[in-house]
């Protein structure tokens, strides 16, 4: 069930970074002379500036990570004319409330969060469930880099290079049984390094639950995501292993997953259950239909700076519409936000 | 001008606070959605001085000291000021300008028409902040001063529907509230100072 994606909204292949000039600016990134190298480069359309991932922190990478990095398949999806958020935006504004309500906050928190050893489990209606080591998890996939738009439900976005692999492919190894109609999807609940969790006034019930359809699961563009920038996920950024889902608000897109369930019934996610009119069992980017406190209307393009506001209009699933409008042709998105 | 240098400290206070969060924008210390994060500093900031402007009664009474009057009304206007500036990198940063969207948002978002009432609250009591208006409206001035207390529910209420998920914040700001307007019934208000003891002392 492997699905090639060639789509209209995906790169040209002109766009695209030839691999091998790609992956030689990377080795070079760090270093003083990369944007002079790079330069140098004669007629090569560069899609991603270079400076941009050149001020990417190094991490502590597992080593299964870096086992599986030389064998990426880099720029297996791209977006056409957008400049890729820097590296320090999209790890120092996050939403990930385990780790404090603040945009900074899972920045300066999420260093406690013990990523290795790390197992999830993957029960329900499945023919093959289990709890893997995520090394073990991971194992049989290749990682793709996929350069997709973030649309956060508080109207700001970002555009960010994950590496990670197809939610499809994970459910073919898992075989779901008949049963099966949607994901459920649990972050970790560990107070002790979490704050957010420990907070007397929080008003979610942890653990941060998610979910989705199966047949949106085994959309191509679904992924499980173990890096970003070419690096693995920092904690903050939902580490060790998250779900993408593109053409969703961010908040769909679960982070530090310790257990997938197939399951029969639709799950009630937590946003949904906090506050049901507000938050969706779908939560589909969808510019014509308002969340009752923020326009959906239009969408800040992070970085937004102080005499470029950066102000524009959201599009139609995020602008992934071609790929995944089919999914919901037999339902009221007016109702089903 | 009594208390010159209390009240020049006062006004470099509340100048400062926005050229520091400026300087902050332009030297890359407020992270990419810098505009939204000093519209918010600015929500806040305002809801502060509201909060500052509205103990110095209580102040008063419990030291007996006059200063505190005599900033009162600085201060309040420093919670106008705030807010207008909140209310153009609203636009600016968050609307782009789009004044179409702004008519939209003022008829279907209630925290935004809460915000709204609160300002054009806040306006009244700004433009009738002088000594000339003040002597104008006569007893109503106070009356219509009243009214912060009426701003304060409001604020307070638009800062509530903005609450994601952890109410902790907007609890403190709501206690301190509630206790500033709880010193004032007059039930109170009587006894306070003779919990504290004497009046006159100097602070
Ligand atoms: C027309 C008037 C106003 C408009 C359009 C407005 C708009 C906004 C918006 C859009 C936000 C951010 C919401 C979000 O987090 O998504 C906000 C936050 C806030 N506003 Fe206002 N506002 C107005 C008046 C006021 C007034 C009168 C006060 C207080 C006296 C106030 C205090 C605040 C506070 C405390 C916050 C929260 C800041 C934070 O999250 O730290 N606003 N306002």
């Amino acid at each position: 069930m492997l699905i090639k994606i060639a789509r209209p909204s995906d790169c040209k292949a002109s766009d695209i970074t030839p691999e091998g000039i790609y992956l030689s600016r990377r080795t070079m990134l760090g270093a003083s002379l990369a944007g002079a190298a790079v330069a140098a480069l004669p007629g090569v359309a560069l899609g991603a500036e270079p400076s941009r991932y050149a001020d990417v922190e190094p991490g502590a990478a597992p080593g299964w990570f870096k086992d599986k990095l030389g064998a990426t398949r880099w720029g297996a999806v791209t977006v056409e004319n957008e400049a890729i958020t820097p590296f320090k935006d999209a790890t120092h504004y996050n939403n990930f409330y385990e780790f404090g309500t603040d945009k900074g906050d899972p920045a300066a928190n999420a260093g406690s969060l013990k990523t290795e050893p790390w197992s999830l489990v993957v029960d329900g209606e499945v023919a093959k469930p289990g709890r893997y080591a995520l090394e073990d998890f991971v194992k049989p996939y290749q990682l793709e880099e996929r350069i997709y738009r973030l649309r956060c439900v508080e109207a700001w976005s970002m555009v960010i290079p994950w590496l990670g692999f197809s939610l499809a492919q994970v459910l073919k190894q898992v075989e779901p049984t008949s049963k099966a109609r949607y994901l459920r999807f649990e972050t970790l609940q560990d107070p002790k390094v979490m704050p957010g969790q420990r907070s007397s006034f929080a008003l979610i019930d942890w653990p941060y639950v998610e979910g989705l359809r199966l047949d949106e699961a085994m959309n191509p563009l679904a992924i499980l995501a173990v890096g970003m920038y070419g690096r693995e996920l920092p904690n903050q950024n939902g580490a060790p292993l998250r779900l993408i889902v593109p053409w969703k608000y961010g908040f769909k897109s679960i982070k530090s997953i310790v257990r997938i369930s197939l399951v029969a019934e639709q799950p009630q996610t937590t946003w949904e259950r906090l506050a049901p009119t507000e938050y969706g069992f779908y939560a589909n980017v969808n510019p014509t239909v308002d969340h009752p406190r923020w326009t959906q209307a239009r969408e800040r393009r992070l970085p937004s700076g102080l005499f470029s506001p950066n102000v524009r209009d959201t599009l139609m699933f995020n602008g992934y519409g071609d790929e995944v409008a089919s999914l919901y042709s037999d339902l009221d998105l007016r109702k089903n936000y | 001008m009594r208390y010159p240098w209390l009240r020049l400290g006062i006004f470099v206070l509340g100048c400062l606070f926005p050229c520091w969060w400026l300087y902050q924008a332009a030297t890359n210390q407020l992270g990419p959605d810098l505009g939204k994060i000093i519209m918010d500093r600015l929500g806040l900031g305002a809801l502060i001085f509201l909060l500052i402007t509205l103990s110095m009664t209580p102040l008063q009474r419990l030291t007996g000291w006059s200063g505190w009057i005599v900033i009162r009304r600085q201060l309040g206007l420093w919670s106008f000021a705030y807010i207008v500036l909140h209310m153009i990198t609203y636009m600016v940063f968050i609307l782009g300008l789009d004044w179409g969207q702004f008519g939209v948002e003022l008829r279907k978002r209630p925290y935004i028409i809460v915000g709204a009432l609160a300002f054009l609250g806040l306006l009244a009591l700004a433009l009738t902040s002088n000594r000339y208006s003040q002597r104008r409206l006569g007893a109503r001035w106070k009356k219509l001063h009243k009214l912060v207390y009426v701003i304060l529910g409001l604020g307070l209420l638009h800062f509530l529907w903005i609450v994601r998920s952890d109410l902790k914040a907007w609890a403190i700001y709501a206690s301190i509230g509630a206790l500033l307007l709880l010193l004032r019934v007059p039930l109170v208000a009587r006894r306070v100072p003779r919990l504290i003891g004497r009046r006159g002392r100097a602070v």
